[in-house]
This record gives structure tokens, sequence and C-alpha cells, in this order.
């Protein structure tokens, strides 16, 4: 995975509260992303930021219908891939 | 990252339990976390239940028994809530060998409920790939139908059931709603599932595809977005509100158990002594009488006494969990908890631990991370517990003369409680650290909370939490306390010179009080603070009672009160020390007995254990030595 957007989120934790982007991979140990995937996080699947946490950390994301809680070192693990309508406006 | 756990199923012992002979049909519940699984085991089985570990592991065992309308009893397990049955975790372990009867002492079920959230069926399905591949009859539940209807979700059970090749219902476990083919259920045999097609059930990506297909076909309609629950956690994480509320909910649940609790304490304090003086009236003066109300009454009811706050906490942990704003707690608290190591999810059962480390020790069941939770349940003992207040109380009160610091708000008196809090918080807090740089090194990353949505507690739930937690707690009274204080007992009456107890220090306490004094000599204590702290081994609160009967039984401080007798044994500095002791020590067998069972072994209670004694002893001793050079 080369990053190769600068000014788009590449990541979960780029999104801001209300924006969605579209799983691309878990850049995670194989435990993790498969406890991951079992919630939904699952690669083509859209997440929604939702709230945070005070601090701004962890944060909260909506994937199918459900709320899970990250923490931001996690977040930035998982990569998005450009939503489909935001690259063809490029 | 170590996965030892990944044992092969033939690598275990195989201890295969068919069906047994009995007649006694047994049905599991099977679902993933936040399905309202428990709800609906607590729905069918009421107040017939049974909590229990498997063996060798932590994964807590729940029987209940149904009775069906023709006076049939059916068994219902209600299995750990789980994703797949992948066996990574315990919990996905044990489900897996009960399930294809490979657990030991469990029969293999006859049939499953297979209990998924109507809401959330992306999701939930995916479970029902593998446990309709068991070949078990499988009755679907889709649970909070009324959640799915109120905001405006469908779903065509009969083409789903089509799928799914078993009969499919939507029910609302909380409300009591469509229930009735569950019954149906518990009482017929059914058939094995023939599902239309199955996914390859190791690929989580096909699974999840081969869900999305299965909903299609159903014509599942995704409800809506909850709209309460997003109002609400307006409110609640809001970056200034949320933590205001968060406080107030500590304060509230602190309150309750320090104010509130007391009346009811009180209370059980007076019916024990009531009670005792009844017995002591029926019996005549004897070696009997003397064991019962001295050894059984003193011993069992300074424990009893702390019933009505143990109950008054759960109470409250009960009403935050069901209402989902302990998730939400946890969020907020993960970020401070994240600095000691360790997360948000050990935030409760370490507030709960102000009352007493068992209940906190029982609440540590809901984190996942199993190092995060040893770490826990090892510092959670460091907290201080309801059961140091007497021991501080005395101490503090014969001691230290009562002045006021910061005019009417602050006495001397309370200043020292709050220092001996604030020890026992930095003590749990550095040996978290410690703990978490070594021995139990993880990941932080794996801190993955799921936030359900806000729901209205049932009294029937709560009432079923309490009665269980109660179980637990009186049980252990009526068993290790009990025999402790027995054991206690004797050894103060024994040797019997001429038919009489011998004073207590040509007791067999006695001895051992000398025995120990050259080990706490040098923190200042004598022979009879040694036997205290002995039969304190029991519950730390024993050392009052034990240091009565000490001082009761010798004939020249018996006429002085019991702070005025202390003051003329131990000098100021030993005072301190003591405190300081009391402040680390893991006096306490219950918390032994449930850290035992919690972590299935006693590696870890004797750890924790021979730790804490270590460090009360040093710290014993530096305060000792400090207070001294500074009194001289």
């Amino acid at each position: 995975m080369q990053p190769s957007f600068t000014s788009r989120p590449s990541t979960l934790v780029e999104l801001r509260e209300g924006e969605q982007g579209v799983l691309d991979c878990l850049d995670l140990p194989d435990d993790v992303s498969r406890r991951l995937m079992e919630l939904g996080f699952v690669p083509g699947n859209a997440v929604t930021a939702a709230r945070s946490a005070p601090g701004g950390d962890p944060r909260v994301f909506r994937v199918d219908g459900s709320e899970i809680a990250l923490r931001c070192e996690t977040a930035a693990r998982l990569r998005i891939r450009p939503a489909p309508s935001a690259a063809a406006a490029d | 990252m170590s996965d030892c756990d990944r044992c092969t199923i033939a690598g275990v012992l195989q201890n295969r339990a068919t069906t047994n002979g009995s007649g006694t049909r047994s049905i599991a519940i099977v679902g993933p976390p936040n399905s309202g699984k428990s709800t609906l085991f607590n729905r069918i089985t009421g107040l017939r239940q049974k909590v229990a570990n498997y063996p060798g592991v932590t994964v807590e065992r729940r029987d209940g028994r149904a009775r069906l309308e023709d006076g049939r009893e059916v068994t219902i397990i209600d299995l750990p809530g789980i994703y797949s049955l992948t066996p990574r975790s315990e919990d996905e372990r044990v489900a897996r060998d009960v399930l294809t009867g490979n657990m030991p002492g469990v029969p293999r079920p006859d049939g499953v409920l297979l209990i998924l959230d109507s809401t959330n069926l992306s999701r939930h399905l995916v479970l029902a790939a593998p446990i309709l591949a068991l070949g078990l009859p499988t009755l679907v539940v889709l649970n909070m139908a009324d959640d799915l209807r109120e905001r405006g979700g469908e779903v065509d059970t009969e083409a789903l059931s089509q799928q799914l090749g078993a009969p499919v219902i939507l029910a609302s476990a909380m409300r009591g709603e469509g229930l009735e083919p569950i019954w149906r259920f518990l009482a017929e045999h059914g058939t094995a599932p023939s599902p239309a097609e199955l996914p390859a059930i190791e690929d989580i990506p096909k699974c999840r595809a081969w869900a999305a297909r299965v909903g299609q076909r159903a014509s599942y309609q995704p409800p809506g977005p909850p709209e309460m629950t997003r109002k609400l956690d307006a409110i609640f994480l809001h970056p200034v509100i949320g933590p205001l509320i968060f406080g107030v909910v500590v304060v509230l649940v602190f309150q309750s158990i320090f104010s509130w609790a007391r009346p009811m304490m009180d209370g059980v304090q007076w019916l024990v002594t009531w009670s005792g003086a009844q017995v002591g009236e029926l019996m005549p003066p004897s070696v009997l009488r003397s064991l019962l109300l001295e050894g059984v009454w003193r011993g069992v009811g300074s424990v009893l006494v702390f019933l009505p706050q143990i109950l008054l906490l759960f109470l409250f942990i009960g009403i935050l969990e069901d209402s989902g704003y302990l998730a939400r707690a946890a969020l907020i608290a993960d970020r401070t908890m994240a600095r000691v190591g360790l997360q948000g999810k050990s935030f409760i059962p370490l507030l709960s631990a102000y009352a007493c480390a068992v209940p906190a020790i029982l609440a540590t069941r809901t984190i996942e991370n199993k190092r995060d939770r040893i770490a826990t349940i090892l510092i959670a003992p460091l907290m201080t517990c309801s059961a140091r207040l007497p021991v501080y109380t005395l101490i503090i009160a014969a001691f230290l003369p009562e002045r006021p610091l910061l005019g009417p708000l602050l006495g001397t008196r309370a200043a020292a409680m709050l220092g001996l809090y604030v020890l026992g918080f930095a003590a749990a807090v550095a040996t978290a650290r410690l703990l978490k740089s070594s021995i139990l090194k993880s990941e932080r990353s794996a801190f993955v909370l799921e936030m359900p949505p806000y729901r209205r507690p049932t009294l029937r739930s709560l009432g079923l939490r309490l009665l269980d937690r109660s179980k637990i707690f009186l049980r252990r009274a009526g068993t290790v306390i009990l025999g402790v204080a027995v054991v206690l007992w004797v050894l103060a009456h024994l040797p019997l010179s001429g038919g009489m107890a011998p004073p207590i220090e040509q007791s067999l306490a006695g001895s051992i009080g000398r025995a120990v004094e050259p080990v706490i000599e040098p923190l200042g204590f004598n022979w009879k603070i040694g036997i205290g702290l002995i039969t304190s081994l029991a519950a730390r609160e024993v050392i009052v009672g034990t240091l009565g009967t000490i001082y009761g039984m010798e004939p020249d401080a018996g006429s002085l009160g019991l702070q005025q007798a202390l003051r003329q044994d131990l000098s100021p500095a030993g005072a301190v020390s003591l405190l300081v002791f009391f402040a680390f020590a893991m006096q306490c067998m219950s918390t032994i007995a449930v850290v035992r069972r919690e972590t299935a072994g006693w590696k870890w209670p004797l750890i924790q254990f021979a730790y804490m004694s270590a460090l009360a002893w040093a710290g014993a001793f530096l305060a000792y030595r400090i207070t001294n050079a500074l009194l001289a």
C-alpha cells in the first residue's frame, strides 16, 4: 500500500465526524484484524466516523448499523479507498 | 504476541459425552455479544439458574432449567457471547467444545437456540453459518423485534427460514413478545437444519457475502438509525457535559457505597448482634455456645455486614450495564486508563474495588483482553476496600487527635483517611505500570468496544442479577469465612487447662503470634498485633474483633477501652506502620479464593499474595523507620 493521496483521507483516523470511507485493508496483526472483521470492518464495507470520547480518543465508527469504538492508533491502521463518487469528481 | 491457547481438538482429552440417557433434554443458547442472549436465558429459566466455571478456563458456565407446560424440565445452557466458532478466544473454544460434545461433563446439546439481533442482521447473521453447519436442530430467534419495528426495519421470516433451512422467528426477549415458538421448540425433537447453501466458515469476507445474500433474499430492511441513542450520545459523549456526567455518576456510586449503604449495614449488624444474643440466651454457657457466638456469629457477621454495600454496588453496575451507559463510561475513561497501561473496561471493576475486591474481580469479566483482565484483577485489592475502614477508623481514632485542617471542611482524621485512599490508589497505579511493562505486556491496540443502543433497564433483569451476586457472596461467607472463624476460635481456646480455655497468651493462637513476632518486630508490632495480622488473613476487619478478644481476655487491660489498650501496645510509629501494612497487604481469603476461581489456578493468587505481602512489609518497615526518625 503506497500512500498516494495527500489531501484525501487515507485511513479511518483521518475521517472527520460524519464523513464516510470505504475500507480497503486492515494493516493489523491477524487476530486483531479478524476480530475487527467480525465486527464489520471488512474490506469493501462503508465506515462512517461518529462521535469520539471527550479527549478525541478513542473514536466511534459506524459500520453495518452498529457503533464500534477504536483507539486512534488502531483506526490509523485501517486504510480506506477514496469513495468512487469523490474519485469521479476529481 | 503469544497464541498458546490454540490447542487442537485432538490434543484435548476426549471425553465425548453424548445425549444423556436420563431423558432430560438440553438446549444451548448461542449468540453474539449484545444479542440479548442472557435476557432470553433469564426469561426462560427464571430463578432456576446455576453459575459455575468450565473446568480449566475462566469462562462462566451458566446453566438453568426451563419447566415445560407438561411438567417436564429442559436444561438450558447459556453459552458465552461469540462472533464465530473459530476457537481463538476461550469463549469461542468453550462454545465450540460444548456444541460439538467435547466439553467434559457437559452432554452434547439436543438443540440450539440461535439468538441474533434483528436490528443488526447483516453482522449477526454471519454466526448462523457455523452454527447451522453443526447439524443440530436449531431455532433462529431474531431478537429485539420491537426495536426493529419501531425503527422501520423489516424481514421476511418465512423466506429467511427457507434460506437457512431452519425455523426463524421474530421475538423480543426483553418484552417477552413472541416467545411461544421457543417453548414449542424446547418441547419437541426438531430436525437438523438444511440450509440452501453454506459458505466456507473460516473465510470472514465470504461468510459476510453469504449473510448479505441470505438477508437480501429474505428482503431484510435494516432499521433506521437509533435516533434516541444518537441524541443521548450527543449529551453523554459531549466534550464538556460528557465528562461532567461521568464525574457525577462516579460520585453517585461512591456516595451510595459509603452513605446510603450505611443504614442497611447498621441494620444487618444489629440483626447479627440481636440474633447472636437470642442464641446465647437459649444455650447454657458451654464450649459450644462460645464457639457459636465468638467464632461463627462474629466471624460470619463481620462479613455479612458488607452485603448491602455489595448489593447497592451491583444494582448500580447493573443499571449502568443494562442501560448501555457502561460502554460510554469505558470510552470516556479509556484515555486515562491507557496512561497506566490499562484500558477503559478496567475502570468500573476498579471503581467497584472501593467497596470490595470480590465483586470487582467478578466485574472484570467484561474485559476480553486476558492480560488486561489479569492486570486489573491483580491491582483491584490495592484499592481501599470497605473492609479496611473499620481498621483505619480504629487506629486513626486511637492515635490521631481530631483537629481542623481546612476550617470545618477537613479535619486531621479525615485527612489521614484520605491519605490512605491516595496511598492505595498510588500503589495500584504503580503496580499496573509495573505489570504492564513486564509480565503482562500486551499490544495496546486491542481495545475494541461495541457501543450498544441505550435501553431502559428492566427490574426483572436487575433483580436476577442482584440475586445471583448475593448467592455467590453468601456462599463464600458460609464456607470460607465460616471455616476460618471456627479454626481461629479453636486455636484461641486450645490447649485446655483444667477444662478451661487458656489465657490468650498461652493458647495456640498466642504461640503462633509469638512465633511470627521476630518477623513483624521491625515493623513495630508485638505478638498481639501478630495474632491480629494472622486472623485478619481471613478478612481485614477481623483484626478489630481479634484485638478486642485479646485485650478482653487480658485481665489487666480488661477495663481499658480498645483504643486505650492499643495505645499501650503500639507506638505512634507502629500505628503508622500498621496503617501502611493494611493499605498494601492482601488480608482477605475471599479475594484469594475468587482470584483463584477467576484465573483458573493458583498461580496468580499466589503471585498476588506474595507481591502484596512483600509490599506491605517493606512499606510498613519504611513507614516505621521514617516516622520514628521524624518523631525523634
